[in-house]
């Protein structure tokens, strides 16, 4: 076999080697252009990974730039491995969202433990020790063998990553649409705590400083993942399964504790994980960002394999590596750390000043290119954008109102059963929620909560994405899923500080497909300046397709927020019998992108629920100040299924019952999903000190003990339930859908 | 009163173990690395729950033939108590401190939540604190939970009151329910919940602080009054 480091540069260029790797004609041109040569094999490569969207952002770079990235709380922006956020008191929290969506569609268990792993690196490379992870998922509905292999394993491998290297996974979200059928979406989320004057960055600084590689070696695994990430899914995307990387949580506890060992010492200048296209990225980036250059030895490099070509090394995404500059002659003191946790660190080059990223293999230069070629300077593409039909269609359409409905019951019931809204205990129980002991709201609830140790303080955490909305309307729904995670934050007794963005859409060659990217970042921009919650980090995954079908534009929003106090937790479940029930904001005949519409049509068309973003903040402002106040016994969000199943859900925490008396239509009282609405209730002796403080609640029942769901509409009981059988129909529908027949 | 928690590669409970002890308990505590380990001026030794070498093999086999695991028994046999929680559980077992084996859960999955136990014996330094069948709330967090004895094992644990907590509704296949035994002496604990996860109110709960109160008490009255 014809070795590929063999293929000259003159046969990469006649029989178009580049385009197998993934690069355009015009981008092989740029290259050529830069090097003033043809590239070789290697440097084809590395240029092919380093400008795949994936790492380079070619495509979405001039959507990211109109977020609202800054705020005087935001301490570190996108760019870093992860962005900062200030929590007072001399500390941060350090959070980044992102996405291993192609690798999960082939390997779901080996796809979605690396995504655990690379995320949590990114936090640690900050100098940060993770303390909380959450997952965003997309699957197809759970009817066929694939769907139900995938979510199990999905499942699975962020179990048995999470778990095993002690960082606790508090929440997230699974949500069930047939457009995820054959490409799931498997976001990863990680948020991490630092001491302000811990930060580490990147950073390849100082000339003539160590390059030192550390942790695992390097093996042929993943190699080109960052390229795979890059292409639409199709048939022969089982083939590449051998981009898929493999993880070892265990090597990565111990990077973890040895990396968090070496931020306090004097000698570590930078940090950053090898993730996608690993060495790669990581020593490219470091320099370009430091405004240096860096010489690598190849022969240095640790390795899992023999005979591994330059192509193969640079190009690998093995796992649980990192990058580290270090002071030249202060190297042992580093390399004494990793040993104590049985982990190599080994010099393999030096920061040079003349901004080229050089590489040597067995006495050769087998790569020689300018650094800021291949990160700052990577080519931008503006993407021409077009309005779909289906949108002007959508718009057109008289509203959707679900006539069919009927038995009111029947129609509550089906809702609790439908995967999306029903219990995601099978999920959660599988994961450690708990390890660290700082957990005080474990997954569940709207958003989970971790205590800050040492202070009253505790951090809200939530991922959240309603991409119904964004399908039918991506400029409202972009709005909606920034505001439903601040809700989030906001019902568990936090403010919310920033976001996150895990942008997942598909190929943007598609006009169509840009046009959805646009409207959602300009919908997601304006929802997060109205509630001051910037975006300091992220992570755009395109080409989400499977034979030519893309998914719903899904941009999931991380958010984190602050609790000043330990008693401002508040529970998203009624706490007493005898307390009010209020609902913040009325609802109106709203349906498009529902699960009513979903329930009754198995499809989604119309308009998607109305945002006001001032409406929004002000609710959201007021409900925060009343739980300060100490008078909300319980907070929830009115979002999938409407206030009659956010009712139901609030009475499953405990056994509580419900009597609520509603007037108006009863399809839109019990069912629509009209945005920026509360579920609140308040002991007896607060509700005048509620009402004074939040405008547009109204008071419709009590909290009782009786067990029973019970709501009248115009004053007929209409709805009559024991809490415990709707309670076992949530609890029981993921379940039971993974042990039913194909 | 002075506790040793021993980290191995791979123990991530070793921390909240610190915690427990110093934070909600008020003692000494040292986090001990394995390789480092001078374990005379401990009054107990805490294993802690993990994947001590990420679990390869089998839940705790390589851990347990680590040199600190000898010295450990050393400290055993002199009457020094020792408390191993999941994985450091699961190392007990692997170092015959304690009888019996692990198997996985039997859904075969991994589960982590409260779980209710019974206290089936409360004559032991671990568990005086606590009343005869009291009802207590911790959590568990475990794939390789379902505890397994043959008959006569079983049939000796019984006859020793060997077992101190078993689950109220067995969520592992567990043999007799068993969620933590001590051995005869009366000195090497077991258990697979997390008495050290249940030290606080604010985190769910707290009936895991009477555990180690009952350790503390014990050495009290054991050595500091005898003085």
């Amino acid at each position: 076999m014809l070795q590929a480091s063999e293929i000259n540069p003159e046969v990469i260029e006649k029989e178009y080697i580049y385009k197998e790797m993934g690069l355009t004609d015009a981008e092989y041109k740029h290259i050529k252009n830069v090097l003033g040569r043809r590239p070789n094999f290697t440097e084809t490569g590395i240029f092919s990974v380093m400008w795949s969207e994936h790492c380079s952002y070619k495509t979405s770079k001039p959507l990211l730039k109109k977020f609202p990235t800054k705020a005087p709380h935001v301490l570190q922006g996108p760019g870093e491995g992860a962005g900062i956020i200030d929590i007072g008191g001399g500390q941060a929290a350090v959070f980044k969202i992102e996405s291993h969506n192609h690798p999960s569609a082939v390997e779901p268990y080996q796809g979605a433990a690396t995504g655990v792993g690379g995320i949590i690196r990114d936090v640690f490379s900050m100098g940060a020790r993770p303390v909380a992870l959450l997952n965003s998922l997309r699957f197809g509905n759970l009817d066929s063998g694939r769907v139900k292999y995938l979510f199990e394993e999905v499942v699975n491998g962020i179990a048995g990553y999470g778990n095993c290297v002690g960082v606790p996974t508090v929440g997230g979200e699974v949500q069930f649409d047939n457009c995820y059928e054959g490409n799931p979406l498997v976001n990863a989320m990680c948020v991490g705590l630092i001491d302000q004057k811990d930060i580490q960055k990147g950073i390849a600084a100082g000339i003539g400083n160590t390059v030192l590689y550390a942790g695992a070696p390097t093996g042929r695994d993943g190699i080109h993942g960052a390229t795979f990430a890059s292409e639409d899914l199709s048939e022969e995307s089982e083939s590449k399964r051998p981009s898929v990387q493999v993880g070892d949580p265990f090597m990565e506890k111990l990077l973890i504790e040895a990396c968090l060992e070496a931020i306090h010492c004097d000698a570590l200048v930078g940090m950053q994980d090898m993730g996608a296209a690993g060495l790669t990225s990581s020593a490219s980036e470091m320099a370009s960002k430091a405004g240096t250059g860096m010489e690598m030895d190849l022969d240095l490099v640790p390795q899992r394999e023999r005979n591994m070509t330059p192509y193969e090394l640079m190009l690998s995404e093995s796992q649980e590596r990192m990058l580290m500059v270090v002071k030249a002659g202060e190297e042992q003191e580093i390399v004494d750390i990793f040993k104590k946790y049985g982990l190599e660190a080994v010099a393999v080059g030096r920061v040079t000043e003349d901004h080229q990223f050089r590489l040597l293999h067995k006495g050769e230069v087998v790569a020689d290119i300018p650094v800021d070629s291949l990160a700052e300077d990577a080519p931008v593409y503006h993407k021409p954008s077009k309005v779909p039909a289906y949108y002007e269609e959508y718009q057109q359409m008289t509203d959707y109102y679900p006539e069919d409905v009927k038995n009111y019951t029947e129609t509550l019931k089906a809702l609790l059963q439908q995967p999306t809204i029903a219990s995601k205990e099978w999920v959660y129980d599988q994961y450690d929620s708990m390890v660290q002991t700082n957990t005080v709201v474990t997954p569940g609830s709207d958003a989970a909560v971790i205590r800050v140790r040492g202070t009253d303080k505790a951090l809200a955490v939530t991922t959240d994405c309603n991409s119904r909305y964004i399908y039918l309307d991506p400029e409202t729904g972009g709005q909606i899923a920034v505001a439903e995670a601040a809700r989030n934050i906001v019902c568990s007794g936090g403010k919310p500080l920033a976001l996150t963005d895990g942008l997942n859409f598909g190929n943007p060659d598609k006009p169509e497909n840009f046009w959805q990217m646009e409207k959602s970042v300009d919908g997601m921009s304006a929802a997060s300046l109205a509630l001051n919650t910037p975006v300091i980090s992220g992570n755009v995954s395109l080409y989400n397709e499977s034979n030519n079908q893309a998914i719903f534009p899904t941009p999931v929003v991380g958010m984190v927020g602050l609790l000043e106090s330990l008693d401002h937790v508040t529970p998203s479940f009624f706490q007493h019998a005898g307390d009010a029930i209020y609902v913040i904001g009325k609802a109106e005949a709203e349906f498009g992108g529902s699960e009513l519409q979903n329930v009754l049509e198995n499809k989604y068309f119309g308009k998607a629920p109305a945002l006001d973003l001032t409406t929004e903040a002000k609710r959201q402002q007021q409900l925060l100040a009343a739980i300060q106040a100490g008078i909300i016994a319980s907070a929830h969000d009115v979002a999938e299924g409407g206030l009659a199943v956010a009712l139901a859900e609030s009475s499953f925490g405990k056994q509580t019952g419900i009597d609520v008396a509603l007037e108006g239509d009863a399809v839109t009282e019990f069912f629509s999903e009209t945005q920026s609405r509360f579920l609140v209730s308040v002991r007896p002796e607060n509700k005048t000190a509620f009402e004074e403080m939040v405008e547009d609640a109204l008071a419709i029942g009590t909290v009782t003990d009786d067990g029973d769901y019970q709501i009248s509409i115009n004053s007929e009981r209409t709805i009559e339930q024991p809490m415990e059988s709707l309670k076992a129909l949530w609890k029981g529908a993921i379940p039971c859908l993974l042990k039913s027949k194909d | 009163m002075k506790f040793a928690v021993i980290v191995f590669p791979g123990s991530n409970c070793d921390r909240d173990m610190y915690h427990a002890v110093t934070s909600s308990l008020g003692e000494e505590a040292d986090l001990v690395w394995y390789e480092e380990a001078n374990l005379s001026g401990y009054d107990a030794i805490l294993l802690p729950g993990g994947f001590s070498y990420g679990d390869y093999l089998r839940s705790g086999a390589i851990a347990s033939t680590s040199h600190v695991v000898t010295e450990i028994k050393q400290k055993a046999d002199m009457g020094i108590p020792v408390l191993g929680v999941c994985n450091g559980f699961q190392i007990l077992l692997e170092a015959g401190l304690l009888p019996g084996a692990m198997l996985r859960n039997k859904q075969l999955k991994f589960m982590c939540h409260q779980e209710k136990l019974v206290v089936e014996n409360n004559q032991t330094r671990f568990s005086s604190a606590y009343t005869t069948k009291e009802a207590i709330s911790l959590p568990i967090a475990h794939g390789e939970g379902n505890y397994y004895c043959d008959e006569g094992e079983l049939a000796e644990l019984e006859a020793n009151n060997q077992i101190v907590f078993r689950y109220a509704n067995n969520p592992n296949g567990s043999v007799a329910d068993i969620a933590g035994i001590i051995n005869q002496q009366g000195n090497v604990l077991g258990m697979m919940p997390h008495p050290e996860r249940a030290t606080e109110a604010v985190l769910g709960s707290s009936d895991g602080l009477k555990l180690f109160k009952s350790v503390v008490n014990h050495w009290r009255e054991a050595y500091v009054a005898g003085v």
